[in-house]
């Protein structure tokens, strides 16, 4: 009992000094205060409604997990183009399918003037989504769904065709010369996922094989990638489909001593310096900062004018390829997170 | 005539108990066997299944992968044997890695600043475990998994409400990380294998547990109180301090494997280290850590990580299809603790 309760002030202790030794020990590169020093130069940034429509209340649901970076931005694009518009933006996530219905099924008891939904798990979703249809709240399905959105009674889908997006993985490695390919997936199990990677496998001329890592184990992911290339050293392309997964790739490269060139879906801040620097070849990016943006915005515009885009197909935001002449213009927009 | 005394007859009628143990026996009786004949047979089994296993490059991928896990089980051994578990160690080790990322850019502070602050975070958090368990004796279950929700939702609020997104900033470019990264994060290229730092510091811990349980008093407290808590604390073992400690361990060591995850990756997603947990506890259980507590050694669970990661490695030098991939894992981990049980069995009986 005494033994804890010195634990205790020790810590506290050891505590005070570590602040103490702060204020002194300060990084003189890097940190907060040089990015203070960035931020200073540019703008605030933060949008001011610019229209005297109703204060309408739009919600998004998405199939997000916690503290999934792409979510992240979506949510960003979609609050930046709600505080444009004068509107009251809800958000809601859950990865999993019957969650993700019932918090669509709440925002419906709660009349919304609008909804955004993602179809990951469409069927899950179809009796959430007529219901707010029936309602007469306009839906908006976005990222994942495009084959779906439609016969739902959606107004439109925005988002990327994930099976589009690899073809353009595949045609931007047949460009490369590329030859034998590894398509690392972090999640078993995820639609999307097996989409891209057929995507890339029914334009690439070379070979594509399947990697399935534990995504939530940065470690495993590279200890597994570095088995492969060791395993099989003719492999010269290594696709990530997301951009945390493009820096382990790198490193299981070095460590494994092998020549392939790393690509990427999706990008940040890590992955714009790699385009900058060498380390990775090409990244295909599909915009979720549009994807929020845009679906808030369009449900914005149908409400005040009924306007729709697409013209029943879906709107696509994807795929960009980045690659080293536009990551620099890009590294500022990663870096504030909205790309 | 009273039949007190017995006749001292030159060892005729020596008490069982203290008759010296064949070298043989004793070896039969360690709790890590069964797992080194499983990880034995899972190697044999790989090296001819997997073309390339056994190249010195891939033992050095096989090491690394084994290490990560190898550096937490071996604290989680620990608590193990002293009668708890923690379900918080997997995201703990995410915890370790932001403070320590998020302290140093905020405070704009030399890097070895958020190093220590994450130190005494992590050891805070076995504290409270620790102290949470011991004062309200509620299972650890419950305590740990309060805390591994907890965790995870600060995990994810702190670094929001801190950085304005889900994933820590870089903070490759601030002064001390090149240090930091040499502890924590190095490599070294010793005959064609690329063997990295934390299979050392893997090696260290547990060398120091191993001391710890069979060399020190503490070693004998922590068996006490997994055994059968009450009579320790009758026996005078003071089982609050032995099981705060134990939890504080973990905490340790999920500050070493954190710092590892920060310094080799420099950005860190605050979602990650949900489920790691399990992991270790298995490594633990393959290397015949008891679930009841009381049982169990250090290097069993070093073993187990090994097993572990020459099984998930394995599978991907065999090039098996991969959608079976978990279902091999489950497979191989479920024969090799069955391999562990039976030896055991037949070695205490044969005893």
């Amino acid at each position: 009992m005494a033994t804890v309760r010195t634990g205790v002030r020790a810590v506290a202790a050891v505590l005070a000094v570590a602040l103490g030794v702060t204020l002194t020990a300060c990084s003189a590169t890097g940190g907060k205060r040089a990015e203070d020093a960035r931020k200073a130069a540019a703008e605030a940034a933060s949008g001011r409604a610019n229209v005297t429509t109703p204060r309408w209340t739009f919600a998004m649901v998405t199939h997000s997990g916690d503290g999934d970076t792409f979510w992240d931005i979506v949510q960003k694009g979609a609050r930046q183009a709600a505080a444009k518009d004068n509107i009251n933006f809800l958000y809601a996530h859950s990865d999993e399918g019957q969650q993700q219905a019932q918090l669509v099924d709440s925002y419906v008891d709660k009349k919304v003037d609008g909804l955004i939904v993602t179809l990951a798990k469409p069927d899950a979703l179809k009796a959430s989504v007529a219901r707010a249809v029936a309602a007469g709240i306009p839906v908006i399905t976005v990222n994942s769904g495009s084959a779906q959105s439609k016969a739902y009674g959606a107004l439109t889908h925005i988002g990327q065709d994930e099976t589009v997006a690899g073809q353009a993985v595949g045609d931007e490695l047949d460009k490369r010369g590329r030859k034998k390919a590894l398509c690392v997936l972090h999640e078993q199990g995820n639609v999307g996922h097996e989409q891209r990677c057929a995507g890339v496998r029914e334009t690439f001329d070379g070979t594509l094989q399947n990697l399935y890592v534990d995504g939530t184990n940065m470690p495993d992911v590279q200890a597994s990638i570095e088995a492969k290339l060791q395993t099989d050293p003719a492999i010269d392309a290594v696709v990530t489909l997301g951009a945390p997964f493009a820096d382990a790739a790198a490193q299981a490269r070095r460590t494994a001593g092998s020549k392939a060139e790393i690509d990427t879906f999706d990008l940040n801040a890590k992955v714009a310096a790699g385009l900058n620097n060498g380390t990775l070849g090409f990244a295909v990016d599909q915009q979720p900062y549009l994807q929020g943006y845009e679906a808030v915005d369009l449900l914005w515009l149908y409400r005040y004018n009924a306007d729709v885009l697409g013209g029943g197909r879906p709107v696509l935001t994807g795929p960009q390829i980045i690659t080293k002449k536009d990551a620099a213009a890009l590294a500022a927009y990663t870096e504030r997170g909205t790309r | 005539m009273t039949a007190t005394a017995p006749p001292a007859e030159g060892g005729q009628a020596r008490d069982e108990r203290l008759l010296p143990a064949s070298p043989l026996k004793k070896l039969l009786t360690r709790p890590e066997l069964g797992s080194v004949v499983g990880a034995a047979a899972v190697f044999v089994f790989f090296a001819f299944a997997a073309d390339g296993f056994l190249r010195a490059a891939s033992l050095g991928t096989v090491l690394y992968a084994a290490s990560t896990i190898g550096i937490m089980a071996v604290p989680v051994a620990l608590l193990m044997i002293g009668g708890e578990f923690d379900l918080s160690a997997g995201v703990l080790v995410t915890t370790s890695a932001l403070v320590s990322s998020m302290f140093s850019y905020q405070m704009t502070a030399n890097v070895w600043v958020g190093v220590v602050v994450s130190l005494l975070v992590t050891l805070a958090v076995g504290l409270f475990n620790g102290f949470m368990l011991t004062r309200t004796r509620l299972p650890s279950f419950i305590i740990t998994l309060g805390t591994f929700l907890m965790l995870t939702g600060l995990n994810l609020g702190l670094t929001k409400l801190i950085s304005g997104t889900v994933s820590t900033k870089t903070i490759a470019d601030m002064e001390g990380f090149a240090s930091a990264r040499a502890l924590f994060a190095s490599e070294a290229t010793i005959g064609g294998a690329t063997l990295k730092v934390t299979i050392l510091w893997w090696l260290g811990l547990i060398a120091v547990a191993t001391w710890v349980l069979l060399r020190t008093r503490f070693g004998n407290w922590i068996f006490a109180v997994g055994g059968n808590a009450e009579a320790a604390r009758a026996v005078g073992v003071p089982v609050r301090r032995t099981k705060t400690l134990l939890y504080m361990g973990v905490g340790l060591c999920a500050w070493v494997s954190g710092q590892h995850l920060l310094f080799s990756y420099d950005v860190v997603q605050s979602g990650e280290g949900v489920g790691n947990e399990l992991i270790y506890i298995i490594a633990a259980v393959i290397g015949g850590c008891l679930i009841t507590g009381g049982y169990g050694s250090a290097v069993g669970a070093a073993v187990g990580a090994l097993i572990f990661g020459m099984t998930s490695k394995g599978i991907v030098y065999a090039e098996w299809n991969p959608d079976w991939f978990k279902f091999f894992l489950g497979a191989m981990l479920l024969l090799a603790t069955l391999l562990n049980a039976w030896v055991r069995k037949r070695a205490e009986a044969t005893s």
